[in-house]
């Protein structure tokens, strides 16, 4: 069993819902959040921005030989969505009755990542679904 | 006077059907499908639970009301099916909708009825000016041992009430709550284990029918109302029949139970299933309906609630998702052995 770091606990905010963060000099919007602005570098104003959710897939593939922590999941589907507001989001994309494919349109739902064994936390996180 | 200002539901996009359970048991599912008035049941998603169902009808509930997540000042979630036995699913909701630091919040249980249970507290706390909005939730995935009965019904879902007493937001007002409570045996679930036990077929009577009757009479009393005062009527619904018997013995119609009658095509939804037929009854509702509610928890007891619906539920309806689109589409059917993995229930795995 893991015990979760101070560093887990800081993350819970991105992971939940999705709040990354926007350079309030240029606008450019980044998730996971960043400190300092690729495009403003020392000039940068960072702040926390949350994402509304929405967002197309752009690429995907569908997982058959997953690590351990999701043995009990495969076949999964992982994939890379572009967020409305412009962010390249990894994640897991959720099979519904829909059909997924590149230009799918997306939704962040909340779901349960992984569970540590009888005794460990639940990790929770966002997840993709087609709407 | 504390009213409704949102709500929101969340039922998994999962399937079983009867035919499929009672093929495995041997078992005639056309005299289940009559007897218990089911067709088929939700059930989660192996990443569902009732926090991860009861986040999505939080957010949808904050969403609907047109609220700051920042200004709910306490958030009750009530299930039997808690993810943790220690570390609160409220902790999950507060954190995934943003809600301030400074909230109230905990977990309750009684059985099908912890999620109305929260709203009685929550009215408490926002007409004695403690705070502005409140939020309870009922929210569930309910076990049914495999081969029991109790498997055709114990389905997934969930729905969040957000109560708060400005008049130009309340979109029902809660114009009273009553409630009937006694030491009753039921059904029950001892700490550690998986499923619960109940006392059989003739539960029925001394549990659901004597405490919904008894809660609902008392408000009849209470309040000078009748089964005509009411457009709609809600009542806990552990399969599609006792809510029909009882609102027949009560002196209502099938036409005012209808809309908010979801467990013959979801199943039970224990926590959750007074509450998403309520949900279902406001969606279509219009200003000045008068809706009744009772809730059942086993062990035992019922929340009875009148409400009167007001004209701000039409300029609000535009962000609500229905509930008939979030329980009528995107069904994906399972069958009976994903479902026994999907539920962990797979031995020497
Ligand atoms: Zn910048």
């Amino acid at each position: 069993m893991e015990k979760p770091s101070a560093g887990l606990w800081r993350k819970i905010k991105s992971r939940y819902n999705l709040v990354g963060s926007t350079c309030s000099k240029c606008g450019s919007n980044y998730f996971p959040p960043r400190i300092v602005c690729r495009k403003c570098g020392r000039e940068s104003k960072m702040e926390d921005r949350k994402f509304n959710g929405n967002g197309e897939v752009v690429s995907f593939t569908t997982i058959r030989v997953p690590p351990d922590t999701f043995k009990d999941e495969a076949p999964y589907i992982v994939g890379v969505v572009r967020l409305e507001e412009g962010p390249m989001v990894e994640g897991h994309i959720i099979e519904n009755s829909r059909p997924i494919d590149i230009g799918t349109k997306v939704r962040t739902t909340f779901r349960k990542m992984y569970v540590d064994g009888e005794e460990g936390l639940i990790y929770y996180h966002y997840k993709f679904e087609p709407v | 006077m504390a009213g409704i200002v949102g709500y929101g539901v969340h039922v998994p996009f999962y399937r079983i059907k009867v035919e499929d359970i009672a093929k495995v048991w041997g078992e005639d599912a056309e005299a289940i499908k009559t007897g218990l008035n089911i067709h088929e049941k939700s059930v989660p998603g192996r990443d569902e639970d009732a926090a991860t169902i009861a986040v999505e009808a939080a957010r949808r509930a904050v969403h609907h009301a047109g609220i700051k997540s920042s200004e709910v000042g306490a958030v009750y979630v009530g299930s039997e099916s808690h993810p943790y036995a220690v570390k609160p699913t409220a902790t999950v909701v507060i954190e995934s909708i943003d809600a301030s630091d400074h909230v109230m919040a905990a977990d309750l249980e009684f059985a099908c009825k912890a999620g109305t249970a929260g709203v009685q507290m929550v009215m408490g706390l926002v007409d004695s000016g403690m705070i502005k909005y409140g939020m309870s939730i009922g929210s569930d995935t309910s076990q049914g041992r495999p081969g029991d009965a109790l498997e055709y019904t114990a389905s997934a879902g969930g729905a969040a009430f957000i109560i708060g007493r400005e008049k130009k937001e309340v979109i029902a007002n809660i114009l009273k709550t009553v409630s009937y409570t006694s030491d009753t045996p039921d059904f029950w679930r001892r700490e550690g284990a998986m499923f619960p036990t109940h006392s059989g077929r003739f539960t029925g009577e001394p549990g659901y029918f004597k405490h919904i009757t008894a809660a609902t009479k008392l408000m009849f009393e209470t309040t000078g109302f009748g089964p005509a005062d009411f457009t709609y009527a809600v009542f806990h619904q552990p399969n599609g029949k006792f809510p029909v018997v009882v609102a027949k013995q009560l002196g209502f119609s099938d036409k005012q139970i209808k809309p908010g009658l979801l467990t013959p095509i979801i199943g039970n939804t224990y926590s959750g299933a007074s509450m998403i037929g309520l949900a279902a009854t406001l969606d279509i509702a219009r200003p000045g309906d008068r809706i009744l509610l009772t809730s059942f928890g086993s062990g035992a007891g019922s929340d009875s609630f009148v409400m009167e619906v007001t004209d701000n539920i039409e300029a609000k309806r535009k962000r609500a998702v229905k509930v008939s689109d979030i329980i009528g589409s995107n069904k994906v059917y399972i069958d009976y052995a994903t479902y026994l993995k999907d539920k962990d229930f797979i031995k020497g795995r």
